[in-house]
C-alpha cells in the first residue's frame, strides 16, 4: 500500500520553501518573501493533520512508516515513521513555525528573506529529527539544526549575540560529538542504524553505561540540565524573538526525546542504574533554577530560567520509571511548548516596542495594553500551573508519581508550585501593574490584530489543553505502555 | 626482452598527451605574436581536456601494468586522475583575475602548472618505487618554482626557498627509506617488496627500517605532525593560485603513493605502520586544531586546519588492518580515500574564494578581509557558510559523512578512544570555523567594494558549494565507486 509520504512533506515543503525564499532573496521583495514564508509554514503544518487524524491510538508500533536505502555502505536508510512518543512533536514544531512566521511579520526589515529561510529549514529539520526511525538521520538532523539556530542568533540577536552563539553552537556541539561516538558503536554492533534494532541489541553494563552517559551529555545539553545549561539564559536573552520561541518550544523538546528514543529503551539497565543522578538533577533543576529564575531583572532570562525548572520535571517524570510520570512528562513537553512560546512572543510584543526587557523600565502596563495584559496574565497563570491551564496537567501527573516514588521526592517537586507562582507572577505584577513607570510606557500601544489572533489561538490551546487533555494522552498511550514494559526487561547479555 | 616490448604506451596515453599539451602551453606565449594572443590559462584548460578524454576512453578497461610493471593503470588511478584534472581545472578558473593581477598569467606559469599535473598522474599511477619518486620530483620541482614566480614581494620567494629546503629533505627521507626497502627485497616494484616480505631469506629489520622512513617521508608530504612545519609557511607565503594547486589536487596524488606504499607494498608490516600513523594521526589533530584558533591570518588557519584533516586521513589509512577481520581493508581505506576527495573538493573552494574576493594590491587573506561578506555578496558568504560547516564535521555537508566514514572505520577496527579524541578535537576545531561565519555574517562589512568576479568563476564557485551541499545529502554513489576502486586495487 502506498501511502501520501505526510512525514516527508512536512519535512521538505519548508526546507524548500527555505530555498526558493533563500532564492528570491533581495529586501525589496520582502512582501513576496513573507507571502511565501507563510504559505510554507502553514503548508507544512496543514500535512501533518493527516497524520494525528489517521494515527491508530491502540498501536504502539511505528505508523507513516516510510524506508529507503540511503547510502548502502553504511547501511543508512532514509526511514521514518511516527509513534505516540513522537507525533505530538511533529504537529508542535510545524504550528509553532507558523507563529514564528507572523511574529516577524513586521519586526524584521533587515535581511528578510534569510531571517525567514533559516525558520523554515530549522522547522523542517525539526521534524525530521522528531520523526527519523534510523539513528543516524536522527542525527543528522538533530546536528544540522545547530547551522540555522547559530546564523539567528547571530545575525538578528541582541548586543552581546555573538557570544550566545558561540556558546550555543559550542556547548550543543561538544554534547552530540559523543553521541556520535555511541551511534557508531552500536551500528558496529548491531550491523543497522535502525533505532528499533539497537532497542533489541543485548549489551553489557558496562557498554550501556558508555553509551547512556554519552547520550546524556548530549541530550542534557539541549535539555537542559543543571549543571550544562548556562548557554540557555544567554542563548534566549540574546536571540530574535523567534529564535526564543523555537528554542524553548521545541528544541529544548529534543533533548528530552531522545532521552525517550535513545537513552531508556537502549541502555534500559544503566537507565535504572543511574536513576537517581536523573531524579537529583532534576530536582535541583526544580528547586534551585526555580529560585534562580526569581531574581532576574531580565524578562527573557527569567522565563528562560523558568524553562530549564519546568524542564526538569520532563526528565524526573522520566526517570520515576512509571506510567503517570512518562505521561506527565509528555503532556508537560507539549505544554511547555505552547506556554513558553507564548511567553516569549509576549516578551516579544514589548520588546518590538520599547526595545527593553528590564522588568525595571516597566510597570502599569495595563493601563495601556488592556488586551495584550490580559492575554499575557493566562500565560503568565499557565506558567505557574494554574489549573484549567495544560501547564496543570504535566505538573499534576509528574507530581502524583512523585508521590508514589518517594515522598521526599515529592516535597521538592511540589515547592515549584510556590515558585513558579512566585517568579511568574510576581514579574506580572511588576510589569504590568501599578502606576504607569515613565513616559515611554505611557505611549505604549495595545496589541494590533496580527499580534491579537496570534496570542488568543495558543491561549486557546493553553485552555483546551488543560481542561480536555484525554486526547493527547490517548494517542501517547499505547506508547508509553509499550516504552515501559520494554525498559522494565533487562538487556544485559 | 626489451623494454618497449612489455610498453603498453596506450595505457599512458593521457600522459602522453598531458606532457605535448604542457610543452604546447609553454612555447605558445612565446611565439604568439603581440597583436594575436589568446589567452594562455584558456589554452591551459583547453589542454586538460585531451588527458579528461584519454582517461574516459579508457575508462572501462581491465586493470593493466605498462613499462614492464612501473605503471598501473587501474579504477583507484583513473578515479583519481579524473578528480585531479577537475581540481586542477577550477584551480584555473578561480585564478583567472587574481593572476592576471599578480602578473602570473604566463606561459611558464600555466606549463608549470600543468607539468605538476603530469607529475601527480606519474604518482596516482606509479606501482613501482622509481616511478613513484618521478612523479614526485616533477611535481615538487614544479611547485617550488611556481612558488618563486611571482617576484611583486619577497614572501613568495620565501616561501619557495622554505618549501624546497623542507621538501628536499621529505624526498630524501622517502629515498632513503626506499633504497632500504629495495636492498632489503632487491626489488623495485611494489609487488616486488610485497613478495619479499613472504620470503624467509629477507632481511626484514631492514624492511621494517625502510618502513620508518617512508612513513616520515610520506607525512612530510602530506604534511602530518611532526612533519608539518613546511605547511603553514608555504601555504601563507605562496601566491594564492599556487597554494590551491599544492593543497588541492596534488594531495590526491601523496594520498595514492601513501595508499601504494603502504597497503600495496608494506601491508605485511601493516601492525608496525598503523602504529606510527596512531601517533602521527593523535598529533595532528591535537597540533593543527589547536595551533589554527591563534591564526589571524585566514590561509594559515586553513594551513593548520589541513594538518587536523589529514590526521583524520591517516585514521582511515590505520584502521586498515585488524587480525581476523579481513573485510574491514577497504571499508577503512575507502572512508580515507572518500574523506581526501571531499577535502580536496572543499578546499578548492576556500582558497578559491580568496582569489575570488582578491583585488589589485589586496590579497584578502586576513579573516577580518571577510567582515560582512553576507551583505556584500550574498552568494559568496552562503558558499562560505557551507564549506566552513563542511570542514567543521555538521551534517547535512559532505564533510559530516566524510568524517563519519572515517570514525565508523576507526570504531569498527576498535580505535573507539581514538575516535573520541578525533570528535573531541574537531569540537576545537568548530571554534575557529564558526569564527569565520561570525565574521562574514554577524559584522559590519569595512569598505562598500563591490564584490567583481568573472561570470564563469562566480558560477563555478557556486556550483562548488553546492557539491559539497549534496555530497553531503546524496552521498552514495561516491562512497559507492571509492569502495570499488579500493576493491580492485586491494584485489590486483
Amino acid at each position: 500500500m502506498t501511502v501520501f509520504p505526510y512525514l516527508s512533506a512536512a519535512i521538505w515543503i519548508p526546507i524548500l520553501c527555505g530555498v526558493l525564499v533563500l532564492a528570491i532573496g533581495a529586501d525589496r521583495n520582502a512582501g513576496l518573501v513573507r507571502g511565501i514564508s507563510l504559505v510554507g509554514a502553514v503548508a507544512g503544518f496543514l500535512v501533518t493533520l493527516p497524520l494525528i487524524f489517521g494515527f491508530d491510538r491502540s498501536s504502539s508500533e511505528l505508523q507513516f512508516v516510510e524506508l529507503h536505502p540511503w547510502v548502502e555502505r553504511l547501511s543508512i536508510n532514509y526511514h521514518l515513521g511516527v509513534d505516540g512518543l513522537s507525533i505530538w512533536f511533529v504537529l508542535l514544531t510545524a504550528l509553532i513555525t507558523i507563529f514564528v512566521v507572523v511574529a516577524a511579520w513586521e519586526v524584521i526589515q533587515d535581511r528578510v528573506a534569510q531571517y525567514m529561510a533559516s525558520f523554515l529549514i530549522l522547522s523542517g529539520m525539526l521534524v525530521g529529527v522528531f520523526a527519523a526511525v534510523d539513528g543516524l538521520m536522527f542525527y543528522i538532523f538533530f546536528e544540522g539544526t545547530l547551522i540555522p539556530m547559530y546564523v539567528i542568533i547571530g545575525a538578528w540577536g541582541g548586543p552581546n549575540r555573538v557570544y550566545a552563539a558561540f556558546k550555543f553552537f559550542l556547548y550543543t556541539l561538544l554534547g552530540s560529538l559523543l553521541t556520535l561516538v555511541a551511534i557508531i558503536y552500536l551500528y558496529t554492533q548491531a550491523g543497522s542504524f535502525s533505532i528499533p534494532d539497537w532497542h533489541q541489541l543485548p549489551l553489557s553494563m558496562r557498554e550501556q553505561t558508555l553509551i547512556f552517559f554519552a547520550f546524556l551529555l548530549a541530550f542534557a545539553v539541549k535539555v537542559p540540565m543543571w549543571p550544562v545549561h548556562t548557554w540557555l539564559p544567554d542563548a534566549h536573552v540574546e536571540a530574535p524573538t523567534g529564535g526564543s520561541v523555537v528554542l524553548a518550544a521545541i528544541m529544548l523538546k529534543l533533548g528530552a526525546y531522545g532521552f525517550i528514543r535513545f537513552s531508556l529503551p537502549i541502555a534500559p539497565d544503566a537507565s535504572h542504574e543511574y536513576a537517581w543522578l536523573m531524579i537529583a538533577l532534576s530536582l535541583i533543576a526544580i528547586v534551585y533554577i526555580g529560585l534562580v529564575a526569581l531574581v532576574q531583572a531580565d524578562m527573557k532570562k527569567l522565563v528562560a530560567y523558568s524553562s530549564i525548572a519546568h524542564m526538569g520535571f520532563v526528565t524526573l517524570g522520566f526517570f520515576m520509571f512509571s506510567k503517570l510520570g512518562m505521561q506527565g512528562a509528555i503532556v508537560q513537553m507539549i505544554s511547555h511548548g505552547f506556554v513558553s512560546g507564548a511567553m516569549f512572543l509576549c516578551i516579544g510584543v514589548l520588546y518590538d516596542r520599547l526595545h527593553s526587557r528590564n522588568i525595571a523600565d516597566y510597570g502599569g502596563v495595563v493601563n495601556t495594553m488592556p488586551k495584550f495584559a490580559a492575554l499575557w496574565l493566562l500565560f503568565s497563570m499557565a506558567n505557574a500551573g494554574l489549573p484549567a491551564t495544560s501547564g496543570f496537567v504535566g505538573e499534576f501527573l509528574v507530581i502524583l508519581a512523585a508521590v508514589h516514588h518517594n515522598f521526599w521526592v515529592a516535597v521538592a517537586t511540589a515547592s515549584t508550585l510556590i515558585w513558579g507562582a512566585a517568579y511568574s507572577l510576581w514579574m506580572y505584577k511588576r510589569v504590568v501593574f501599578g502606576a504607569v513607570a515613565n513616559e515611554k510606557v505611557a505611549s505604549l500601544t495595545d496589541i494590533g490584530r496580527r499580534e491579537f489572533w496570534m496570542l488568543t489561538s495558543l491561549a486557546i490551546l493553553v485552555i483546551a489543553m488543560g481542561v480536555f487533555p484525554k486526547p493527547v494522552t490517548d494517542v501517547t498511550n499505547a506508547s508509553v505502555d509499550a516504552l515501559l514494559q520494554h525498559v522494565a526487561v533487562s538487556k544485559i547479555k | 626482452m626489451s623494454i618497449m616490448d612489455n610498453a603498453n604506451l596506450l595505457a599512458a596515453l593521457p600522459e602522453i598527451v598531458l606532457l605535448v599539451g604542457a610543452c604546447v602551453v609553454i612555447m605558445a606565449d612565446v611565439l604568439q605574436s603581440e597583436t594575436r594572443r589568446i589567452s594562455i590559462d584558456r589554452l591551459a584548460l583547453g589542454v586538460l581536456l585531451f588527458p579528461l578524454l584519454a582517461t574516459l576512453w579508457q575508462w572501462d578497461w581491465p586493470a593493466q601494468y605498462a613499462f614492464s610493471g612501473m605503471y598501473v593503470l587501474d579504477d583507484f588511478s583513473k578515479l583519481l586522475k579524473l578528480c585531479s584534472y577537475g581540481a586542477v581545472a577550477v584551480t584555473i578558473v578561480y585564478a583567472r583575475r587574481y593572476d592576471f593581477d599578480r602578473g602570473l598569467r604566463r606561459g611558464e606559469f600555466y606549463g608549470l602548472a600543468l607539468f605538476a599535473l603530469l607529475g601527480q598522474m606519474v604518482m596516482i599511477s606509479a606501482s613501482s618505487m622509481l616511478s613513484i619518486y618521478m612523479g614526485l620530483e616533477m611535481m615538487s620541482l614544479s611547485f617550488y618554482a611556481m612558488c618563486g614566480l611571482r617576484q611583486d614581494t619577497n614572501r613568495p620567494v620565501e616561501a619557495a626557498m622554505k618549501y624546497f629546503v623542507l621538501g628536499a629533505l621529505a624526498s630524501g627521507f622517502l629515498l632513503y627509506g626506499m633504497s632500504m626497502l629495495y636492498g632489503a627485497a632487491g626489488d623495485l616494484s611494489l609487488a616486488g617488496v610485497a613478495r619479499a616480505f613472504d620470503d624467509a631469506q629477507t632481511n626484514s629489520a631492514v624492511l621494517t627500517f625502510g618502513t620508518v622512513f617512508i612513513v616520515a617521508g610520506l607525512a612530510f608530504k602530506l604534511g602530518a605532525v611532526p612533519f608539518h612545519m613546511w605547511l603553514p609557511d608555504v601555504y601563507h607565503g605562496a601566491p594564492t593560485t599556487v597554494t590551491l594547486f599544492i593543497a588541492g589536487a596534488s594531495k590526491l596524488a601523496s594520498f595514492a603513493i601513501a595508499f601504494r606504499l603502504l597497503v600495496e607494498a608494506l601491508l605485511s608490516v601493516a601492525v608496525d605502520w598503523q602504529q606510527m600513523l596512531v601517533v602521527l594521526t593523535v598529533l595532528s589533530l591535537a597540533i593543527g586544531n589547536v595551533v589554527a584558533i591563534a591564526q589571524t591570518n585566514f590561509k594559515r588557519m586553513l594551513a593548520y586546519s589541513t594538518i587536523s584533516h589529514v590526521g583524520f586521513v591517516l585514521m582511515g589509512l590505520l584502521s586498515g588492518v585488524v587480525p581476523g577481520r579481513e573485510d574491514l581493508a577497504a571499508e577503512a581505506y575507502s572512508s580515507a580515500l572518500f574523506y581526501m576527495l571531499i577535502y580536496v573538493l572543499t578546499t578548492l573552494g576556500t582558497f578559491g574564494m580568496i582569489q575570488l574576493l582578491a583585488r589589485k594590491g589586496f590579497e584578502c587573506e586576513e579573516i577580518a578581509d571577510l567582515r560582512g561578506l553576507n551583505r556584500r555578496s550574498p552568494l559568496m558568504a552562503g558558499v562560505l557558510l557551507v564549506l566552513m560547516f563542511s570542514l567543521t564535521g555538521i551534517p547535512p555537508t559532505a564533510g559530516f559523512v566524510a568524517k563519519l566514514a572515517v570514525l565508523e572505520a576507526a570504531v569498527d577496527a576498535g580505535h573507539v578512544w581514538l575516535a573520541v579524541f578525533a570528535v573531541m578535537m574537531s569540537l576545537v576545531g568548530a571554534f575557529y570555523y564558526i569564527r569565520v561565519v561570525k565574521v562574514a555574517y554577524f559584522e559590519e562589512p569595512v569598505g562598500n567594494e563591490p564584490v567583481l568576479v568573472d561570470p564563469s568563476a562566480r558560477v563555478l564557485f557556486g556550483l562548488n558549494g553546492a557539491a559539497v551541499l549534496l555530497l553531503g545529502i546524496v552521498p552514495d554513489g561516491l562512497i559507492a565507486v571509492c569502495l570499488e576502486v579500493i576493491r580492485q586495487a586491494l584485489a590486483t
